[in-house]
């Protein structure tokens, strides 16, 4: 019998609801348990109401769940706001102080399991123990996180853990949530979608990033400072968006494969450099994690709301690819695959995730290090004629980029229109000779886009449609439907821009009714599929409230799905 | 030896008695006084008049965006640290829409030359006022006067301890030479400020104003003498004072970065070795 539970630790930022459950989650790891975590914030350092959610039991999760079998209160709001979300026999675990008069709450006298600044740890031993996992193994995650930096707290977090523990065991008689032996192997990696991105990065070859700090975005270049003196890496922290896309050319320029990391708002000042990338010919990756707009919107919270700027965003024609990973896997392929398309074209190049895939941690197989295939900047200058023409006409559009100072051809880069030699001109036959050769790459993109993958038989009565991150909780909620009897099929597009209708337009067709999920008000996906296949997608299941979607949420909303007209 | 041939002459887009020529002169003489071959040396400019300076010279070439030049030149120079890079644009780039990067840059000190083609008035735009328009300068966009206060770049730089704070004027081309060969060569920062006239678009400040007021810092002029740089760099009206006002060492951007210190990242393999001890991190 697979097993399924969702625990919800929730309290204030500051209260160490995160340290709590990044503990439980490696102990699960390490004992062999499927995990997914997603968190939910407020935009603020200390207080607000904050979830560290965990999913955790022997199959593989690839969304998040509505209802709650561990609900682990560090406040009294907690216990409110999510009491309502309790499974039948679940379990609200909370401080005697606040704990509801409710035959589903365990009133924990955290008082006499030691003094306050420990009760995390307590609480750590008390859900470990309910779970049945070893102390030991709780412990050693215990000692990982603050061995170096406070050996001397290490004793007393010891005493603290085992009192949560032997608490748990003595007095809490339901114990309907015993994990059974774990299934996995132990030498998973845990990471989160921006880890995932960052090792893509570093395993693509990148050598500089710079940034200006924006949320879901930043915990990429965290990753990456991580790492940067090992793998030789230079990460700048740039005045503003507008710096650090124009660095991150400079660089690109000068012979380093390099990168931004931002979010809508940072993206809106990068647009201008997006489309010196593209006239300049200089290849760049832009990792956009999006958030809920317009404007500042909801900073902390989820949102595929912004596929038409990242498509449209930068003044001028020229070719650009966008991917769109579904999972963490393909956050850290794409990532490499991003930027060997950015190399192979000399243009822009996106990843566009959001901060649901950004902060949701799964442990997932070890990636082979011999595998990674970095991309090398620039071509060779031993096989260049002099005078070096940076923009010779070619006949797929790309010209061989030699670097500055690596030897002596002159390197003239330039954001006007240019003669092939990099120089300035206004003459009209050499603009249309080189918008042409621009364009002259896209037809080379065009060959190498990523098929949607497709799930399921062709001639299923409902074909769910979704891009990105939306990809697990469209596959669950496809799962249940298909447990109920319905013939169901799920097409998920990893790469959403250039599309190429011959690989999903019979697909589309051969379904009885098909319906696009995803993450905006207005249907982008659908209404960008249209242009391109000319195929419409009237129904819809669109979620916008800053939430991920859910498999039961896709459940609900397509009982209730209407044809809807176009939007505006 | 560098020889000014190997710099070449263009054809240029300027007016006829621009200050760019001078100025594009004076750059030439210096870069062969450093005895730097064009493929060692990137330029790096921006948007307008000045900006396209670059294109009139054998270098390496990367004009960008306007306002910008900045943040191209330091992504460039982390990458290649081994390249002689040299940000040049005018007042509107550099200090207008550049001027949170201005700021920046000075900040960061890498081992950089910034020239500023400085003639107090948009040119290519065809005559508004720019930051460092007298307060009054009359335009056809502020017809009652320019409202704002100008912007002094060199007080700005010294008070930041710039490494290296100078002001040329493109009509005495030999000094301006050697402070831009001064520059080139100093460690650091190094921002070069250049008076120029337009003689398009600013009847005010023409070749007789700056004639009149410029004077060359006397040889017993101090320029690591903090207090004296700050009075000499404000002082700007009747007197200008031409030279390196400010100069001093202090340690580079470039020594913050780990990967600095094995050269240009472009050389740099991704060791499949120290990747392997990123992802034990993860387990």
């Amino acid at each position: 019998m697979p097993q399924d539970i969702n625990i919800v630790i929730g309290g204030e930022a500051g209260q160490g609801l995160v340290t709590i459950g990044q503990l439980l989650s490696k102990a699960l790891v390490r004992a062999g348990y499927e995990i997914l975590i997603t968190q939910s914030y407020h935009s603020r350092i200390r207080g607000g109401h904050n979830t560290f959610a965990i999913r955790t039991g022997t199959v593989p999760f690839h969304g998040p769940r509505d209802t709650i079998e561990l609900l682990v209160a560090l406040n009294a709001e907690t216990v409110a706001l999510h009491q309502g979300e309790l499974a039948s026999q679940g379990l609200i675990i909370a401080d005697a102080a606040f704990a509801p008069d409710s035959a589903a709450a365990v009133a924990v006298p955290f008082k006499e399991l030691g003094p306050e600044k420990f009760w995390n740890t307590a609480a750590l031993g008390l859900i470990g123990n309910l779970l049945g996992l070893p102390a030991d193994l709780l412990f050693a995650g215990v000692e990982a996180t603050l061995g170096k930096k406070h050996p001397e707290a290490l004793a007393i977090n010891r005493e603290v853990l085992d009192h949560g523990y032997q608490w748990a065991a003595t007095r809490i008689t339901a114990r309907h949530f015993t994990l059974a032996g774990g299934i996995a192997g132990g030498n998973r990696l845990m990471l989160h979608g921006n880890e995932a991105i960052a090792l893509g990065a570093l395993a693509g070859g990148v050598k500089f990033c710079a940034f200006y700090p924006m949320t879901p975005s930043t915990s990429v270049v965290l990753s990456l400072i991580a790492h940067a003196d090992l793998m030789g890496c230079v990460i700048e922290q740039a005045e503003d968006e507008i710096a650090a896309i124009n660095m991150a050319i400079g660089a690109a320029f000068a012979g380093a494969p390099s990168m931004v990391a931002t979010s809508g708002g940072g993206y809106a000042l990068m647009t201008e450099g997006v489309s010196l990338a593209g006239m300049t010919e200089t290849p760049v990756l832009l990792v956009v994690a999006q958030r809920p707009g317009p404007a500042t919107g909801l900073p902390t919270r989820t949102e595929q709301g912004d596929l038409d700027f990242v498509l449209h965003g930068g003044h001028g024609e020229f070719p650009r690819a966008i991917f769109a990973p579904g999972d963490l896997e393909a956050c850290y392929r794409l990532t490499q695959r991003a930027l060997a398309t950015a190399e192979r074209y000399q243009t822009p190049v996106f990843l566009l995730t959001d901060q649901f895939l950004a902060d949701s941690s799964r442990a997932i197989a070890p990636f082979d290090p011999e595998q990674i295939a970095p991309v090398k900047a620039g071509a060779d200058p031993a096989s260049a004629k002099a005078p070096y023409r940076r923009y010779a006409i070619t006949e797929n559009g790309i010209s061989p980029r030699l670097l500055p100072g690596v030897s002596e051809h002159l390197v003239v880069a330039d954001s006007d229109e240019h003669y092939e030699d990099g120089h300035i001109t206004e003459e009209q036959p050499v603009r249309i000779a080189m918008v042409e050769k621009r364009l002259r790459k896209f037809a080379g993109m065009k060959e190498e886009v990523l098929a949607p993958q497709h799930e399921g038989t062709p001639d299923a009565e409902l074909l769910l449609v979704c891009w990105g991150s939306t990809k697990g909780p469209v596959l669950e909620a496809a799962a249940i439907l298909r447990e109920q009897g319905k013939k169901v099929a799920t097409l998920h597009f990893a790469q959403v821009w250039p599309l190429i209708p011959e690989q999903f337009l019979d697909l589309l067709g051969s379904a009885s009714k098909v319906v696009c999920i995803e993450g905006n008000a207005t249907g982008q996906f659908a209404r960008l599929l249209r242009r391109e296949s000319g195929f419409a997608l009237p129904h819809r299941v669109l979620r916008y409230d800053g939430l991920p979607f859910t498999a039961q949420y896709i459940i609900d909303q397509l009982g209730q799905v209407p044809a809807q007209g176009e939007n505006p | 030896m560098t020889t000014i041939e190997q710099y070449g002459k263009f054809d240029t887009a300027w007016c006829p008695g621009c200050g760019n020529f001078g100025i594009l002169n004076a750059l030439k003489q210096a870069l062969v006084a450093c005895d730097l071959a064009p493929h060692q040396v990137l330029l790096v400019s921006g948007i307008g008049q000045a900006a396209k300076t670059p294109h009139y010279l054998n270098a390496n070439v990367f004009n960008g965006l306007h306002g910008r030049g900045l943040p191209a030149a330091t992504g460039a120079k982390l990458a290649n640290s081994e390249l002689t890079v040299i940000a040049e644009s005018g007042d509107g780039c550099m200090y207008g829409e550049g001027g949170n990067h201005f700021l920046a840059a000075l900040r960061r000190n890498l081992d950089i030359t910034i020239l500023v083609h400085d003639n107090q008035v948009y040119g290519l735009t065809k005559g508004q006022a720019s930051p460092t328009s007298d307060q009054g300068f009359v335009t056809k966009t502020q017809p009652h006067g320019a409202p704002s206060a100008a912007f002094n770049p060199v007080a700005v730089a010294v008070a930041m301890g710039t490494s290296f704070v100078a002001r040329g004027f493109a009509g005495i081309p030999d000094q301006l030479a050697d402070l831009i060969a001064q520059a080139i060569r100093h460690r650091g920062t190094a921002l070069v400020d250049i008076l120029q006239p337009c003689v398009s678009f600013n009847p005010v400040n023409t070749f007789k104003w700056y004639k009149d007021r410029c004077y060359e810092l006397p040889a017993e002029y101090d320029p690591t003498d903090r207090d004296v740089a700050r009075r000499t760099a404000a002082e700007f009206g009747e007197r200008i004072p031409l030279g390196v006002l400010y100069r001093h060492d202090k340690p580079l951007f470039e020594e913050h970065f780990d990967a600095l210190k094995q050269g240009p990242l472009h050389r740099q393999e991704v060791s499949r070795t120290a990747f392997r001890q990123v992802l034990e991190q993860y387990r």
